[in-house]
């Protein structure tokens, strides 16, 4: 199902939230809201679900007028970034949820019940509480839940923001393959651009209530359109009068155009990576990144002055 | 425990010390029964109007805002700040002989049930605030995603979690409702067989000088305090079994 | 739309249901004592029988709050610090005074102090006068507003731990040091909203201390007491001036609980 999203604006108080924002959700994609925190993602997400109303704006789903529709009526799953796990019913039981609420036949539920248990991998967890379970369970669990009745979008605020590291890793992963399966579209809210690099199909960077951008990773990557994207999505550092990527910096023995004169303060070697970190003139920091056998090869050491030269640079308008 | 114990263990050794047989006659006698059965009656009825309004007012205190909402909060305890005798006698200055609204209650069972109520008011109300504090509201908006209506979603996800602290309030005003004395003795009439409850039923026994018979209705009573704290206790231990 | 009805409906309900049973009342009485007037209520007041009366709450409540204050840290301490035999008990028999009927709790001391109670002979011996006496409503007052420090004393307690205690014992402060340097600042608001509780309730004691003082005029009558007193007397006017006084005393109170509550909360 496709989600249009025109104009949308809200202020809480006298915080702008979200200032004319438009959107289009291509139908099945999987599709990350990608920013800082307080960019307004997670209110932009609450209002697609129903669950927050806007100033200004329409919400479509489907090509229909959505925007004072109740989430009970919108036919979406939402996933909470604190899992909102109905504590005092077992696992099972929330799974049922949303279809004991539409009335659907006790035999029907459960064939679904136990079909989406065993696609989250919980099958054997199913007349447990959530206090029992661990986080990156609970979480497979309201994923479960969400999509017992079918929603027509699957939503999901900063989904993975309250497990530790391994465990995100291995949920994003596992997100992304569930949707090759399920194919349903969905949104999901992050501020980790690795996150969302890794398994968005399109990526709508917002900052300060307002899109930046939209498009693929590597369209994010390659063609920032302002310099909060390309700071934000990958690193970027000024260099000169341009901002320039730590992997798109080359490093001469001489003097050349458009290079700035730099010494070599300190040379980490990180795997197969290195990290070289120079002073210009000035005392500012230039970071450079290269593959460890490329700086062996060019033999620079400690304390040289080299001259970097950005091979790939943007300048934006102030 | 000196303190509490000691009176305590006195009442039950001179409820018991005329023997069991004139223990059960105090008792059973047709005017202690009356003012048992009375009691025990009126504090049900008000416990359970309160489990209903209390939760109402601590929704609306919890979950509304609007202006003076913070008086109100601070005007539910006046019930534990006002002494008992002054409840009563305001309860009769407005639904009483004298009422400016021509409402007259007093000498009627009706009274009981207001006095216990203005008395009791508090105890529902608090004990839920915190316990609706706590809950999460993404609960109900994973209710309302998954389709849920507002009733059901009441029905459902919010009672079941606030049940516990509706339930302590019941509790609580019950046991403050069968030995409540002060707000009862002037609007009541203390009319025995149609308005005396217990307590006064007591302090009847007391005057006339018959301390035996008094201590064994007396005993009773404490017999209800006792499984009321315990019964609290219990609620107490099975709201919490999830967070095991 | 049905959002909004029903909120306003519930905050309607809610509303109306305290002012019925509270707020109108209440009105109603002040605006019955003042109804003729500033001076009749004052002269009900300054009666040297209701004027003793409310010295001997005073008195009563400035011992009882006191000693229950001391008791409530005092207990409070030993449940949540230490472990010995019998806590449960304890804990629950602190809280059994709120659970009983005062007039249970006036009777029982009757028993245990009158003449032909478990002390009474004693007692009479050395010529003490327990009943009908000051020592017997200030020992009724005691026994219910027992509860009030202790159980806002504990959770509070609980919650702080006894890191800093245990700090300031590395760092060489003795038991009494400790208490009352680090202890006692940490659960201040908790004391201080215990002791307004415990005020209230000596305040208005009524039932307990109706059994045990006889009620003679003048000598054994609290305010709350004499309110009955004056209305038993068919001097209503002066039983409402004394409510009045309770009533703004209690308003008081309100008012520092709801000032206090939130700094208790927090601490």
């Amino acid at each position: 199902m496709s989600i249009l999203v025109k104009n949308i604006s809200k202020r809480f108080g006298d915080f702008v939230a979200l200032d004319d924002v438009s959107l289009d959700v291509e139908s099945g994609a999987l599709t990350a809201l990608l920013g800082p925190s307080g960019s307004g993602k997670s209110t932009l997400l609450r209002i697609i679900a129903g669950l927050e109303t806007p100033d200004r704006g329409e919400i479509l789903l489907a090509g229909k007028d959505a925007t004072v529709l109740a989430p009970q009526k919108r036919n979406v799953g939402f996933v909470f970034q604190h899992y909102a796990a109905f504590k005092h019913m077992t696992v099972w039981d929330n799974v049922a949820f949303g279809l004991k609420v539409r009335k659907r036949p006790k035999a029907e539920i459960a064939e679904r019940v136990d079909e989406l248990l065993n696609l989250v991998q919980l099958q054997s967890f199913g007349h447990r509480y959530p206090a029992q379970l661990s986080g990156g369970q609970r979480q497979r669990m309201g994923l479960a839940r969400a999509l017992a009745p079918e929603p027509q979008v699957l939503l999901l605020d900063e989904p993975f923001g309250a497990l530790d590291a391994r465990v995100r890793s291995e949920l994003r992963e596992w997100l992304r393959q569930l949707h090759d399966v399920v194919h349903v579209t969905t949104v999901f809210v992050t501020h980790d651009q690795d996150e969302a690099m890794e398994i968005s199909d399109e990526i709508a960077v917002i900052n300060h209530g307002r899109l930046e951008q939209v498009g693929s990773p590597r369209q994010l990557y390659d063609e920032p359109a302002s310099e909060f994207v390309m700071t934000f999505v990958g690193d970027a550092q000024p260099l000169g009068e341009s901002l320039v990527r730590p992997h798109d910096i080359e490093l001469l023995a001489e003097p050349a155009e458009g290079a700035i004169e730099a010494m070599i303060v300190r040379v980490t070697l990180l795997g197969r990576d290195a990290k070289v970190e120079l002073h210009d003139a000035s005392g500012a920091e230039i970071l450079v990144l290269m593959t460890r056998d490329r700086f062996e090869e060019s033999g620079y050491w400690r304390g040289q002055t080299v001259w970097a030269q950005p091979v790939r640079e943007r300048v934006f308008s102030a | 425990m000196v303190i509490v114990g000691l009176p305590l263990a006195a009442l039950v050794w001179e409820a018991t010390s005329q023997g069991s047989q004139s223990f059960w006659d105090a008792v059973s006698s047709p005017e202690a029964a009356a003012a048992l059965k009375l009691t025990v009656g009126a504090s049900l009825a008000v416990s359970l109007l309160n489990a209903v309004l209390g939760t109402i007012t601590a929704w609306v205190l919890i979950r509304d805002d609007f202006r003076g909402k913070t008086l109100v909060n601070a005007i539910i305890d006046l019930p534990f700040a006002l002494p008992t005798i002054v409840a009563g006698l305001t309860l009769l200055a407005l639904y009483g002989p004298t009422s400016p609204v021509g409402i007259d209650v007093a000498f009627t069972r009706a009274a009981i049930v207001l006095a216990l109520m203005f008395v009791t008011l508090p105890f529902v109300v608090r004990t839920v605030q915190p316990v609706l504090q706590e809950l999460d509201p993404e609960l109900e908006e994973a209710a309302q995603s998954l389709g849920a209506s507002t009733t059901t979603t009441f029905r459902r996800i919010v009672l079941p979690n606030i049940l516990p602290g509706i339930l302590s309030g019941v509790a609580l005003a019950f046991a403050k409702a069968v030995g409540e004395f002060g707000s009862l003795v002037i609007i009541t009439g203390n009319i025995p067989f149609k308005t005396e409850v217990s307590s006064v039923h007591i302090y009847g026994r007391i005057e006339s000088g018959d301390s035996a018979g008094a201590a064994a209705v007396a005993v009773v009573l404490l017999g209800i305090s006792f499984v009321t704290l315990l019964s609290i206790g219990a609620i107490r231990h099975y709201a919490t079994r999830h967070d095991r | 739309m049905r959002a909004v009805v029903s909120r306003l409906g519930l905050r309607a309900i809610a509303l109306l249901y305290l002012a019925i049973i509270l707020v109108g009342p209440l009105a109603i009485v002040f605006w019955r004592t003042f109804e003729d007037g500033f001076a009749p209520a004052w002269d009900a007041l300054t009666t040297p029988e209701t004027l003793n009366a409310f010295k001997l709450t005073l008195i009563i409540t400035a011992i009882a709050v006191p000693v229950n204050t001391v008791f409530g840290i005092v207990c409070a301490l030993a449940i949540v610090r230490r472990r010995f035999p019998g806590k449960g008990v304890l804990n629950a028999f602190i809280d059994l005074p709120l659970a009983l009927s005062p007039v249970v709790v006036g009777l029982a001391l009757f028993l245990l102090y009158g003449e032909n109670g478990w002390f009474g002979g004693w007692l009479s011996e050395h010529g003490i006068q327990v009943l009908f006496a000051l020592p017997s409503m200030v020992i009724a007052t005691i026994f219910v507003s027992l509860p009030f420090v202790a159980r806002e004393v504990i959770p509070t307690l609980r919650e702080i731990g006894d890191e800093q205690e245990q700090a300031a014992r590395t760092l060489g402060a003795g038991g009494w040091q400790t208490f009352w340097r680090i202890t006692l600042p940490s659960i201040r608001w908790a004391v201080i909203y215990g002791v307004i509780l415990t005020t209230a309730r000596c305040l208005g004691e009524y039932g307990a201390v109706a059994v045990v003082s006889g009620r003679l005029q003048g000598e054994t009558e609290t305010a709350t007491l004499r309110v009955q007193e004056r209305y038993e007397a068919f001097d209503l006017a002066g039983a409402y001036a004394i409510s009045i006084v309770l009533a703004l005393i209690a308003i008081l109170v309100l008012v520092a609980m709801t000032v206090i509550r939130p700094r208790e909360e927090t601490a």
